[in-house]
């Protein structure tokens, strides 16, 4: 590893990473294609209608799990603090890319933190209103009124989920080396001062 | 399997209109529960027709069998016994299935293209090789009639003998029925005959007789007759104003292209914020 | 049926009891809710269960199982009290107005010439008096103390509407709404119908309840008019057809009777049957049995039946006494027979106190069973653990098994409930090695033929002298044999009218029974179906709806026996002077030279209104009676006696008296009775619309429609009983056990009679051990080994069990 070369995920936490990221893809193709017609031919991703209706509950349950190993890694450094709250509240400069004037970011930034627990959040709801809705095991034992509700929370946090994963995907596109981060593990230390500043003090005095 | 290809009002899943060129006459099916004496011929009739068996079941304490609907069983008789005035009990009697609503619920929240469709002569019909399963008409449905078949995972309920009406015949159960308290026409005789069963009821002293097409799911294409129309839930449960749950308006309805327009618009800004703010760039660093 | 199914629509009140017409005749029971939509004809239920038919009554009166006489007495009472009697007809067309005899008697629960040793009655006192003419006496002022009118006025004024709740436990309201709503249709223009069945027939006083009911039915009036008369539904299709092919085991063909013992002497016996009128100018019709009789046994033994030997008389077997089902199940039971061929019958599960039956075909060398189904007779040497302990190597009985058709896999008629044979058509071929019925009783027969001409025998004639001629021996076809019941002529006949022509040339097929002989000249298998094919074909297969009354009488739809006539009794649908009581249901008329209609007139045709002939033609007296003379077992006026199982323990009408005195009991019966202290609950089986008897069992059908065996309580006892619906019980009588899910229900009310607390125990009948629905137990376990006093239906629906959770 050169000297400006940086670890910033480990092998580990990338499949992890992926894992989830390739569930998502599958999840909100096969769902959209449930939830609207326009989104139908989605399902052939997964084999066609019934395919998908067969698989995406059980590819739901293998996200929310890899997910919860994503949480044991990165719980840690998802705690969110009054310069995350700060950073939020400066989201102006940060769609302008006016970072010098952001609150100095740990390895990840507020949005990343927020993001991150509202997909804990999110994904919570979905498996519990993912198993009211899932036929044939457990539908039937549910009360109606109690599946429709389900069929609500599930779309709607659905709805949020795919919102705020556009965002990330956006972000991973936009900030230039997060791509790189997230699939070969290592990022450059300039890449980590202007974006992650207070990380790249936090890895150097950790080096001493 | 049906017959009609050139008649849809209706399809499931679908935002474009469908064959409709062929009109047909609105149908319906009138059940008189004060003819009604649940002797299951329907029943028998209904699984004959569309060769269907239900499995051979238990007794649970009641007259009821099969105990409920079932993938096999697309009409149950429900029996209630029910004393509005003390010592004068009545034993109401409702044959169950799909009311093939105007407005069907089931056809609103499938997602699969096809699989449940509307005929111009009213039927709710589902076309279960289309169907993926996904058992979204069940909570759709505002009188929990489809069930999923344990054995292929498709959804089923009534047809109204779609196969046997296409052809100018009489659904399977109306053509046994013993006692003429099943009856088949076009809509608007159903109604004529209904309100002559109404008039005999009313002479009999059933003072709230009358007819069960409820508007809140547009009308149905199964009516009733009820000795008690002002308390329909007496017969078993029978909704008193049903209608598609807000729940699955709103999420069926306008759920579907607000939220596929934000996602679409999400998806939008973005890339525009691309275009217009650019990428966000380590400035010096050779990052390849 | 007096008059027919679709008749039913014509009635202005229904009324069900002792039968549950919804449930066991859901098909029939499409013309009560004609009558209720089209002729607002109110439809009213008496029964002690709240039933299918109950559910679409205007009007249910609950009653305690076995005392509908006590019911419909009442009525009587009350129709006579109220004076809503239609007066013109009951003097004119019933014996009302008939004197009886000085030493007729009633008191005390029994009627003059009993002997309680014998269990039977004298009856020579039942009778009217006969004047110098020979001749009944009559007062048409109906004021004579001893005239019929009077004597039932006196015998029902016991009957007051407060010994009827007594006795019944029916709320004397209902009692009395039912008597109000039958009361009027004592008018012209209004009828009653009666449905019945086994409700009814199935009782130790079980003729006498149908009695009671043509009773009221003469007082209003309503006997032989469009929407009235006496009608019992019959449980199988063809059930109607086994009774007027006499297939009971003292009956001939057309209601002929065997003869006893003591009748050696043939002439005896025909003077017996042709009898002489009773009053002067009447028909008295069945004067013409010796044509009916000389014809059948021509139909049967062919040129062997001769004038000279009495047309085979003495082949005939003479009675010692009725071999009815339970009579030839208690001699099994004691050892007495050999052998029993059981044909279409399942008497394990069909007949009473399964642990006597089985154990009666125990002790048989061998059982021949002929049934489409493994029926549980054949099977009863098979252990099925509680559903049929037995102890298989101790049965020694050889088990003959022949397949045989089902209805729907072969040609031929059945007749319905209202009288009418109507062709079928073959609709499946059988499966396996099943034969037709005939085939089966063919083979038995030439091989019998064959071993009485090869090694000779006791008494060989009858046997090797029976007609055979058909075209394939081994397989008489239901052609052949339609055409043999309908008759033909043996020889040329001359036209009555014209005694030069020849009506029918030897050979040709009968038009109608008026045309038989006594002198040989003529063959017919069953003079009452004659007619049924002519020379003009099929009529059972004639399917021309058209009706041009209006009244449903469709007399080009099939054949309705005796002569394509739909209404019995439809000359008295008209007054003496001929015109009808009401215009609107005109079936007959006068043309001025002969009687006709609507319907083949009850009649003789030419003979005109204001002639003294009665209606009641088949009666010596050509009226109907009110008073039976010598014709039932236990009385002349049917009396309330209680079941032969009593929850209330005694006939409050006379306690020394309880229960039938003329009902036949084996001793060992007697003990196996149980009393109210032991099984203190009254139970009463039954029919379920989802099944047929026993053998709907074997359709998957019908098993799923009702798959397991249950047992109705009310919420009374079983709030008593802390039973629950679903929970298995134990239901006991004094004869056996039996297990199954109780239904729990408002459908059941608990009675009040004669001070205690009645609790009636429902119990369908359709499981056993055989078939597809879940096994169950034989119903008839329970019930006890008695039947009525003049037919021998057992008494299955009224007995004593007791309940518990199981």
């Amino acid at each position: 590893m050169s000297a400006d070369t940086i670890q910033r995920y480990s092998t580990q936490e990338r499949l992890n990473h992926w894992v989830v990221a390739i569930c998502f893809i599958l999840l909100a193709a096969s769902g959209l294609a449930l939830f609207h017609p326009a989104f139908f031919f989605l399902n052939n991703l997964l084999g066609g209608g019934t395919w998908a209706r067969i698989l995406h509950p059980f590819i739901g349950v293998v996200m929310f799990v890899s997910f919860l190993g994503l949480m044991a890694r990165l719980r840690a450094d998802n705690r969110i603090t009054a310069a995350d709250r700060q950073w939020m509240r400066q989201y102006r400069d940060v769609l302008a890319n006016r970072e010098d004037r952001l609150p100095e970011v740990g390895r990840f930034n507020g949005g990343q933190k927020y993001l991150f627990w509202l997909m804990a959040a999110l994904l919570l709801l979905l498996l519990v209103s993912g198993v009211l809705v899932w036929q044939p095991w457990f539908a039937p034992y549910f009360p109606v009124w109690a599946v429709r509700l389900a069929a609500v929370v599930h779309a709607v946090s659905a709805f949020l989920l795919i919102a705020g994963l556009i965002v990330h995907i956006y972000a991973a596109l936009w900030v230039k080396g997060s791509v790189r981060a997230m699939t070969r593990g290592t990022v450059s230390a300039p890449w980590v001062q202007k974006h992650h500043p207070a990380w790249l003090r936090q890895i150097k005095g950790g080096n001493k | 399997m049906p017959l009609q290809s050139l008649d849809i009002t209706r399809r499931s899943a679908t935002t474009t209109p469908s064959p409709g060129e062929r009109q047909t006459m609105e149908v319906a099916k009138l059940i008189d529960v004060s003819k009604c004496i649940g002797c299951k011929a329907c029943q028998v009739a209904c699984m004959e027709w569309n060769d269907t068996r239900d499995e051979i079941g238990t007794n649970t304490g009641v007259y009821d069998n099969p105990r409920d609907l079932t993938e096999a069983s697309w009409t149950v008789m429900r029996y209630s016994e029910v004393e509005l005035e003390p010592n004068r009990l009545e034993w109401l009697i409702r044959k169950d299935g799909c009311m093939h609503c105007a407005d069907p619920g089931c056809l609103k929240a499938c997602p699969a293209p096809g699989a449940i469709v509307q005929y111009g002569n009213g039927i709710v019909d589902f076309h279960e090789e289309n169907c993926i399963g996904c058992g979204y008409c069940i909570s759709g449905c505002p009188f929990d009639i489809p069930r999923i078949s344990k054995k292929d995972g498709k959804v089923y309920k009534c047809t109204l003998c779609s196969d046997r009406v296409a052809v100018g015949l009489e659904p399977a159960c109306i053509k046994t029925c013993p006692t003429g308290a099943l009856v088949f026409g076009s809509k608007e005789d159903m109604v004529r005959h209904a309100n002559e069963r109404i008039a005999d009821l009313n002479q009999r002293g059933y003072r709230n007789a009358g007819l069960y097409d409820p508007p809140g799911v547009g009308g149905t294409h199964v009516m009733y007759v009820l000795q008690h129309a002002d308390k329909p839930e007496i017969y078993h449960g029978l909704p008193k104003d049903p209608h598609i749950s807000p729940l699955v308006s709103l999420w069926k309805g306008v759920a579907k292209p607000i939220a596929s327009l934000g996602l679409g618009v999400m998806a939008l800004v973005g890339f525009f914020h691309y275009v217009t703010v650019g990428p966000n760039e380590v400035e010096e660093s050779g990052e390849e | 049926m007096t008059n027919h199914w679709v008749d039913i629509k014509n009635a202005n009140v229904v009324m069900v009891m002792g039968g549950n017409a919804a449930e066991a005749h859901p098909c029939g029971f499409k013309w009560v809710t004609e009558a209720k939509a089209h002729n607002h004809a109110k439809f009213i239920v008496v029964d002690p269960r709240f039933t299918r038919s109950a559910a679409m009554a205007d009007f249910y009166a609950p009653i305690r199982t076995g005392t509908d006489i006590a019911f419909l007495g009442g009525v009587i009472n009350y129709l006579l009290g109220h004076d809503k009697i239609q007066h013109e007809y009951v003097t004119a067309y019933t014996d009302a107005s008939f004197i009886v005899r000085a030493d007729y008697q009633f008191g005390d629960g029994l009627f003059s010439g009993y002997n309680p040793e014998k269990r039977n009655y004298d009856k020579s006192t039942w009778m009217y008096e006969l004047g110098p003419d020979g001749y009944a006496t009559v007062d048409p002022t109906l004021q004579h103390p001893r005239c019929v009118f009077s004597l039932m006025k006196a015998h029902y004024a016991r009957y007051t509407p407060e010994v009827v709740s007594n006795i019944c436990g029916t709320p004397t309201a209902d009692f009395l709404k039912v008597c109000e709503t039958i009361a009027t249709t004592a008018v012209p223009d209004r009828t009653l119908t009666i449905l019945y069945a086994l409700g009814w027939t199935q009782h130790s006083t079980g003729s006498q309840m149908i009695r009671t009911a043509a009773m009221l039915q003469l007082l209003l009036g309503n006997v032989g008019m469009a929407g009235g008369g006496v009608n019992a539904l019959r449980g199988h299709s063809n059930i109607q057809g086994l009774t007027d092919l006499g297939l009971l085991s003292n009956l001939l063909p057309g209601y002929m009777t065997l003869p006893g013992e003591k009748e050696a002497d043939y002439q005896a016996y025909i003077d017996k049957r042709a009898i002489k009128p009773l009053r002067p100018g009447q028909l008295s019709y069945w004067q013409n049995y010796p044509k009916f009789h000389v014809s059948l046994m021509k139909a049967w033994w062919g040129d062997a039946a001769t004038k000279e030997n009495n047309w085979c008389y003495d082949w005939l077997p003479k009675l010692d006494k009725v071999y009815d089902v339970l009579q030839v199940f208690d001699l099994m039971h004691q050892g007495k027979m050999n052998g029993y061929f059981c044909q279409g019958f399942n008497p394990l599960a069909a007949f009473p106190n399964k642990a006597k039956i089985g154990g009666a075909l125990a002790k048989l060398k061998y059982l021949v069973v002929i049934d489409p189904l493994a029926t549980d007779t054949s099977c009863f040497w098979e252990n099925h653990a509680e559903f049929n302990e037995v102890d298989t190597a101790k049965i020694k009985t050889e088990v003959f098994r022949l397949p045989s058709t089902c209805f729907a896999e072969e040609d031929g008629s059945l007749t319905n409930s209202g009288r009418w044979l109507q062709w079928h058509w073959k609709g499946a071929n059988p499966p396996g090695e099943a034969k037709p019925d005939a085939e089966i009783m063919a083979g038995l027969f030439l091989r019998l033929r064959d071993l009485y001409r090869k090694e000779g025998g006791a008494f060989p004639d009858p046997i090797l002298n029976l007609t055979w001629a058909h075209k394939i021996p081994l397989a008489p076809s239901p052609e052949e044999l339609a055409r043999e019941y309908n008759g033909r002529a043996l020889a040329d006949l001359a036209d009555p009218k014209d005694p030069t022509k020849v009506a029918l040339k030897a050979g040709q097929q009968l038009d109608g029974f008026a045309q038989l002989k006594d002198d040989g000249s003529t063959a017919c298998g069953c003079w009452i179906f004659s007619g049924a094919w002519t020379e003009k074909g099929n009529a059972m297969a004639r399917r021309d709806n058209a009706d041009p009354s209006g009244l449903g009488n469709t007399l080009g739809w099939a054949f309705s026996w005796p002569a394509n006539r739909r209404i019995l009794y439809n000359r008295a649908s008209a007054d003496p002077a001929g015109k009808p009581w009401d215009p609107n249901r005109k079936l007959i008329g006068w043309d001025g030279v002969k009687w006709a209609g609507a319907d083949v007139p009850d009649f003789k045709a030419d003979v005109p209104p204001g002639d003294p002939m009665s209606p009641f033609i088949m009666n010596p007296e050509g009226v109907a009676r009110l008073f039976a003379v010598d014709k039932m077992a236990e009385g002349p006026f049917p009396e309330h006696y209680e079941p032969f199982e009593t929850p209330i323990d005694t006939n409050p009408l006379h306690p020394k008296v309880v229960s039938n005195p003329a009902a036949r009991v084996f001793r060992n019966d007697l003990e196996a009775f149980g009393k109210a202290k032991d099984f203190p609950y009254a139970g009463t089986t039954y029919r379920l619309t989802e099944h047929f008897h026993y053998w709907t069992k074997h359709v998957k059908l019908s098993a799923i429609l009702q798959p397991e065996q249950f047992v109705e309580i009310g919420e009374e006892l079983a709030k008593e009983k802390g039973i629950k619906a679903g929970d298995r019980v134990t239901v006991r009588s004094n004869r056996g056990h039996i297990k199954a899910v109780a239904v729990v229900t408002k459908r059941l009310k608990m009675l009040t009679s004669n001070g205690r607390k009645i609790h009636h125990v429902g119990i369908p009948i359709h499981w056993g051990f055989k078939g597809i629905a879940k096994n169950g137990y034989i119903a008839n376990t329970l019930t006890p080994f008695v039947g009525d006093a003049n037919v021998q239906t057992p008494e299955f629906k009224s007995f004593l069990v007791d309940i518990e959770k199981a």
